[in-house]
């Protein structure tokens, strides 16, 4: 099998307000910019009040200070300047927050009743479904949970798709009348469309405000893509947002390596996904705990190998490395080659490592570690193996 | 009779590109009857002493063909998988990984219209020991006997496998279902064929963060199994949002925590392993407890 990259493609408040007009989803005008001088002119273009909101890929973003409301050009030029270059901490982010980049200066609206409307990809129906509520701004999950009444689910057979009967359904449901009725059929009918054609796996609008004048408007904006579907949509590439991923992660996800970073001092290198969270799961039943989630792939070639000592060395905490390679169709004699030829490049300091090898050829591979005049420490088994790289994480023998 | 993968067994292959040459040999090997395979273009050759097709249909009316193992790349899977349905195979194995989510909604809502029974994507396969397999797995950490196994991965898969076949507990059928959000066959529809499996007395259950499956099987566990399981939830340490290398495996919106699922499977009377390491052992003592 080959490598298996995961992608994650959010995509920011702006780009899915682009993505929207296209589907005639109609959003307030704005402009993004990166400089709170640009904020002012975006704010004189826009005229009247505006909302200054940062642009991160996490929600709760009013609540950490990034999304202020400005009177006039001069105010939208110093909320920009306080909102740029933040730390923006909320509940989504990392403890750390993330650093802000770029604003959305946009014109705001006279808002007379907020609600909410989703779709998703509901993974045990294996079908899309469409949620809905007559109160938006609110966190969905949270709302489903305390107050199910206020949420209505719909599913769409993709056979037809989302029909115009259910669109209306949904619609009456809301206690949509008259212009907004009408177009908040179209509305969700756009929508279904922008989420099929996009490939999105998740595409929300919340809130979906009604103006004072009965106008539509989608105030905010989120859209997640699948990036499975990246070989029919070249654009995908584009959303990708450096700022907002760990540098260790990406470096990863540039060498199709599945990596993420937690917080413990055990690094583990482990081929396949299931068997790497097992073995991270047996680290912390041994005492221990995991510095990270590392799968090389099903075939551990030497190379994924080397890269991958590579990024699981720069994290500063492992005090130990776990190497638990299951061999099947890839030899175990192979991957200990690979990792003899890894770690001889590597400056590694003392660092103990634990590899255990099981399956096809382990006992060349462990003979080709013990030969190599490297210091690893090879165990038989899978308990063994996290018992002893727990201990030696510990600084014990 | 084993489940899903049996003597009556008789697959075609779609997809022979290296991947699938290369796999076609070893399921040869452990004596798979493999009856042709299909290769749209080079229909009426022949690879690797195969018969080559230019559709399912020809290969089903020229063969007798009643499964198919897929190897074709994610762009074109969902195609190779309709056309499998269409053709009225009953068993279809989808090895392609990368398969877009909006493209198995597709395939699902075909399946749920027709009787074809679709393991995967995104899986190491099917085998059943002594018989053959329909897969990618490595053939010899394998054992016949009479403890099934479902799971969602698959190198834990094969730790799991070998964890068993140390112990001394041979395996009737191992079902790899995949690690993708939305697939075929779900841990639920695996364990009720192996609940009406005369040759089954066990079943050894791997499952991983993200959705709602295990729970739903421990609910079918509770309500109607008639046979004991073990289990083993991987991602207790997983951290929440994260997508852990399988697109399923993913803790959202607060739901599909190892520790919930661990609960819903105690509760319905199963043996859940901490360890990973005390799969093999567990499932000994299940298995000497029935004799």
């Amino acid at each position: 099998m080959a490598a298996y990259v995961v992608i994650c493609l959010k995509v920011h408040e702006y780009q899915a307000k682009e993505i929207f007009r296209k589907y005639g989803i109609p959003v307030p005008g704005g402009r993004v910019v990166t400089k709170s001088e640009d904020a002012k002119n975006a704010a004189k273009e826009i005229g009247g009040k505006v909302v200054v909101k940062a642009q991160i890929h996490a929600g709760g973003r009013g609540k950490g200070g990034g999304i202020k409301l400005a009177m006039d050009p001069d105010a939208a030029e110093s909320v920009a300047r306080d909102i740029l270059g933040m730390r923006l901490v909320t509940h989504q982010t990392a403890q750390e927050g993330t650093i802000v980049k770029h604003v959305l200066v946009e014109k705001a609206s006279d808002i007379e009743r907020e609600i909410y409307i989703g779709m998703v990809i509901d993974r045990e129906r294996s079908q899309i479904a469409v949620i809905a509520s007559p109160e938006g701004g609110m966190e969905i999950e949270t709302l489903a949970v305390n107050s199910p009444e206020k949420v209505r689910r719909t599913w769409i057979d993709p056979t037809v798709g989302l029909m115009p009967y259910q669109a209306r359904q949904i619609c009456f449901w809301l206690g949509l009348r008259d212009q907004a009725f009408k177009d908040g059929v179209s509305c969700l009918l756009s929508l279904y469309r922008l989420f099929t054609s996009e490939d999105a796996t998740l595409a929300e609008i919340n809130p979906l405000a009604i103006t004072k004048d009965g106008q539509l408007l989608a105030i905010d904006a989120k859209i997640n893509l699948d990036g499975d579907a990246a070989f029919r949509h070249r654009e995908m590439a584009d959303y990708r947002d450096l700022n907002e991923e760990d540098p260790l992660e990406a470096e990863a996800k540039d060498n199709n390596l599945s990596y993420i970073k937690l917080s413990g001092s055990v690094g583990c290198m482990v081929n396949g996904a299931g068997l790497a969270m097992a073995t991270m799961d047996l680290i912390k039943h041994c005492g221990g705990e995991p510095a990270n989630f590392l799968d090389v792939g099903g075939t551990a070639s030497s190379e994924a190998v080397e890269k991958a000592f590579n990024i699981l060395t720069s994290d500063k905490d492992v005090k130990c490395v776990l190497i638990n390679i299951f061999g099947g169709i890839v030899r175990c004699d192979r991957v200990a080659k690979g990792v003899v030829d890894a770690v001889g490049k590597l400056e590694l300091k003392g660092l103990p490592i634990v590899v255990r090898l099981e399956g096809t050829n382990a006992s060349e591979g462990v003979d080709i570690l013990n030969r190599s005049g490297l210091n690893f420490h090879t165990a038989a088994g899978f308990h063994e193996a996290a018992q002893k790289a727990v201990e030696l994480s510990k600084g014990g023998a | 009779m084993p489940i899903l993968l049996t003597e009556d067994t008789k697959a075609i292959i779609q997809g022979m590109g290296k991947e699938g040459k290369f796999h076609a040999e070893r399921m040869l090997e452990c004596g798979t009857k493999l009856v042709g395979c299909v290769t749209p273009g080079k229909g009426g050759g022949s690879i690797m002493g195969l018969d080559t097709f230019d559709t399912v249909e020809d290969a089903v009316s020229a063969t007798g063909a009643n499964a198919s193992i897929i190897f074709v790349p994610a762009p074109f899977a969902v195609d190779a998988a309709i056309e499998a349905i269409d053709s009225r195979l009953s068993l279809v194995v989808l090895i392609t990984e990368g398969i877009p989510a909006l493209d198995m909604v597709k395939v699902k809502e075909k399946l749920k219209r027709n009787k074809t029974r679709l393991v995967g994507p995104n899986c190491p396969g099917v085998i059943t020991p002594g018989i053959g397999k329909l897969g990618i797995m490595p053939v010899d950490i394998y054992t016949p006997g009479r403890c099934g196994v479902i799971s969602r991965s698959g190198t834990l898969t094969y730790e799991v496998a070998a964890q068993l076949t140390k112990a001394g507990i041979g395996q009737s059928t191992c079902v790899g279902i995949g690690g993708d959000p939305i697939i075929g066959t779900t841990h639920e529809d695996a364990m009720k064929l192996f609940n009406h499996d005369q040759e089954t007395d066990m079943v050894v259950l791997i499952g991983e963060i993200g959705g709602t499956d295990e729970e739903n099987t421990a609910r079918y566990i509770k309500d109607a199994l008639k046979k004991p399981v073990v289990a083993f939830i991987a991602g207790s340490t997983a951290p929440k949002g994260k997508r852990m290398g399988h697109a399923g495996a993913i803790i959202a919106g607060g739901k599909g925590t190892a520790a919930e699922k661990k609960t819903a499977l105690r509760e319905a009377g199963v043996h859940v392993c901490d360890s990973p390491a005390d799969i093999g052992i567990t499932a000994r003592e299940v298995m000497e407890s029935l004799h």
